[in-house]
């Protein structure tokens, strides 16, 4: 019975390569549009985020370093949200995405500045998506010269107009000249897999209704997760091909590295690709004919675009965009791939959005499994 | 194997009875039964929109009956469709293979589906009987409506199904292929294959076994041919000679005439009561026209019975 169920599964996938390679214009456009994406988008998007996630290494608990604290939370960019006690946890906490920021204050901060002697103020970045980062930065510098005025009164205050009291040293990590490219090119990728691979299996089943050989299909004995997998499969090697010509192009046009482990990036594409195939096929088997199905994956497509961090810093949503972005699998794929390409980060730092995008496959297969309608009722 | 294989001859193998479907609020299939025994082939027939699809579909088990119950092979045509589907050949009545996959290709998808030993083997031998030798790798799209036709039965009949259910398998097929067709499908019943066909050719129907009228969802008569034209009391005269169209028109309305068809360069004149057509007809035997008591034909019953039931519309 289990052998049966491959041969089957097996003739399902023959019979869509076959029918997917006589279908030229689809397949010509499989491979345009994701590179035609690619070169349009390759340039710049903006965006102003607050309240980002911020870890403070306190070295120094003097009045000083307390006021340019809460100086730092009023101008609403940062939400302090870790107290660290090393340079290692910052840097983990960084690698891993749950921060943002992170602020070291200086032993001896408040006395050195007591004494006027500029002690430096060290503030790290995760400048993997520039856009997120440029306004807190700005922020952080205003605030250097303005934040201490009150209580520094008297001998203390420097002169009006003069430099700061202290000196904030930023140091953006991953992508240290802001290129706009090096992050968008990395969330294009998810979003070109997201677009082509859920249009193009929303459409499996109910290409078959509206040809009518679902009732020829429905008349053998081959079962709904046998057809799923069928029509699954050679997208996935579709998707690898897009995936492939979309890393080649982003690194010959606009030079983007993989600072991580390739296969890593390879793999966790994979599930990202077999989630997208997983949704679009549910849509297939909800709706009625070919127009609701590419309708369901374009209202699938656009919260994906808007909501999943790579259009806009994800940090800078309202809580409840977050929220359902946190459902989405491009939120989770970019993430992966920002910080694979970007941050070389391993698969330790990512467990959290592969369970993400696993779980989100499995409730999207079985749904379709359920919903796959056995008979022409 | 299934568990029918061993059973005599007379039991049945389609055992369905108050199969009922509706659509909406519309009843299409009303309180149906119907019984064959193995190796029988049993015709179809009925109105468009009569009901016969649906039947059929219900059979496959590829719709759920609202009422009633019914095995086909001994499979719960509700329960154990997995079984039903692996022993049961259905033939759609409108083409549903894939037009844009080669013949070859069509086959062989049918053979891998049904976890048939060399597929390709079988696909290619399949093509032979078929007379389609050097166009397998054609797109079945680009067949004539008549090969279409052709190849969809025999993808059907490539798994070797016990029982073949056939809607309209000949519609658009040329008289020849349909004659073989027909050898085909006696050779096989012959061979203990069962065979339900629905049609609208009257020769066909003759070449059944065992028939079923169906209108507005339900049988209204069923039997062999010659059964079911004794048990339509039916009488029927032809006449021939000038002017026909205007005699056709004359009599139309005369008691005891319910059907007047032109058949050609005749006309079959009928109706159940026989006495009543001859007292009608009697000043017009020594007209310009000839007229001759005939044998009742199928077609005769059939034509009659519809213009009793109407259209045949649930
Ligand atoms: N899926 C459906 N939804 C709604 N109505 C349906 C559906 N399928 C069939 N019907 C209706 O049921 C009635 C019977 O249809 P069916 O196809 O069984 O007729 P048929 O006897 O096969 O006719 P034909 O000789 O034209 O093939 C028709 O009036 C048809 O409109
Ligand atoms: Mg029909």
């Amino acid at each position: 019975m289990k052998f049966g169920m491959w041969k089957r599964t097996w003739a399902m996938i023959v019979k869509e390569f076959i029918q997917l390679r006589r279908d030229r214009m689809s397949l010509g456009l499989m491979i345009f549009i994701p590179l035609l994406q690619l070169i349009l988008f390759g340039y710049a998007i903006n965006m102003n985020p607050h309240h980002l996630p911020t870890a403070v290494f306190a070295r120094d608990h003097g009045t000083y370093a307390r006021t340019f604290l809460s100086a730092m939370k009023a101008t609403r960019y940062f939400d302090i949200v870790r107290e660290v006690h090393s340079d290692e946890e910052i840097d983990e906490l960084i690698l891993s995405g749950k921060i943002q920021f992170a602020v070291e204050i200086p032993e001896n901060f408040s006395r050195d500045l007591a004494r006027g002697q500029r002690p430096q103020m060290l503030v790290i970045a995760d400048a993997t998506d520039p856009a997120t980062i440029g306004g807190p930065i700005s922020a952080l510098r205003v605030l250097a010269g303005t934040a201490l005025a009150r209580d520094m009164a008297g001998p203390l205050r420097g002169g009006q107009g003069s430099q700061a009291p202290f000196e904030l040293v930023v140091h953006q990590r991953y992508n240290p000249e802001e290129i706009t490219s090096l992050n968008i090119v990395p969330g294009l990728l998810g979003t070109i897999l997201t677009l082509t691979m859920v249009v193009f299996t929303a459409l499996a089943v109910t290409r078959e209704t509206e040809r009518g050989t679902m009732e020829n299909l429905l008349s053998m004995p081959i079962r709904p997760v046998e057809v799923m997998m069928g029509k699954i499969v050679p997208y996935i090697l579709i998707g690898a091909v897009q995936f492939a010509l979309i890393l080649g192009a982003a690194h010959l046009l606009f030079n983007v590295p993989v600072t991580g482990s390739l296969l890593l990036l390879v793999a966790l594409s994979t599930l990202f690709i077999v989630a997208n195939l997983s949704i679009g096929y549910t849509f297939s088997t909800v709706a009625r004919n070919q127009l609701q199905a590419v309708q369901m994956a374009i209202m699938f497509f656009l919260p994906s675009l808007l909501l999943s961090g790579f259009l806009f810093p994800f940090r800078g949503m309202p809580e409840w965009a977050q929220y359902i972005g946190s459902v989405l699998p491009l939120t989770h794929f970019t993430r992966i791939v920002r910080g694979i390409m970007l941050k070389g980060a391993t698969f330790g730092d990512m467990v959290q959005e592969v369970v993400a995008l696993g779980l989100f496959t499995l409730a999207a297969l079985g749904v379709a499994v359920t919903r796959f309608r056995r008979t022409l009722d | 194997m299934s568990p029918t294989m061993a059973a005599d001859e007379n039991e049945f193998v389609i055992d369905a009875e108050g199969l009922t479907k509706s659509f909406g609020n519309r009843t299409v299939v009303r309180d149906l039964t119907i019984r064959v025994r193995r190796g029988r082939i049993f015709g179809f027939l009925g109105a468009n929109g009569s009901g016969k699809t649906t039947t059929i579909r219900m059979l496959a088990g590829l719709l759920r009956p609202d009422a009633g119950r019914g095995t086909c092979l001994g499979y719960d045509i509700t329960t154990q469709t997995e079984m039903l589907k692996r022993h049961v050949g259905y033939m759609t009545q409108h083409f549903s293979l894939y037009t844009d996959l080669s013949i070859r290709q069509n086959l062989e998808f049918v053979a891998r589906v049904h976890e048939l030993p060399h597929p390709r083997r079988q696909a290619r031998a399949a093509i032979e009987r078929l007379g389609l030798a050097g166009r397998e790798d054609q797109l079945a799209g680009a067949l004539s409506g008549g090969w279409k036709q052709r190849l969809a039965l025999s993808a059907c009949i490539l798994p070797g199904p016990e029982l073949l259910l056939l809607d309209e398998p000949t519609a658009g097929v040329d008289p020849k292929a349909r004659r073989d067709f027909w050898n085909n499908i006696h050779d096989l019943a012959a061979e203990g294959m069962t065979v339900l066909v629905s049609t609208h050719y009257m020769d066909e129907a003759e070449r059944c076994h065992e028939l079923a009228y169906l209108s507005a969802g339900q049988i209204l008569t069923r039997g062999t041919a010659q059964e079911v034209i004794e048990n339509s009391h039916l009488t029927t005269w032809t006449v021939s000679g000038p002017d026909l169209s205007e005699l056709a028109k004359r009599i139309k309305t005369l008691p005891g005439i319910e059907s007047v068809t032109p058949f050609g360069t005749t006309l079959h004149v009928s109706g159940t009561d026989a006495a009543r057509i001859e007292k009608s007809i009697s000043g017009l035997l020594d007209g310009p026209q000839k007229w001759e008591r005939a044998e009742v034909t199928l077609e005769d019953v059939f034509i009659h019975m519809m213009g009793v039931a109407g259209d045949g519309e649930a």
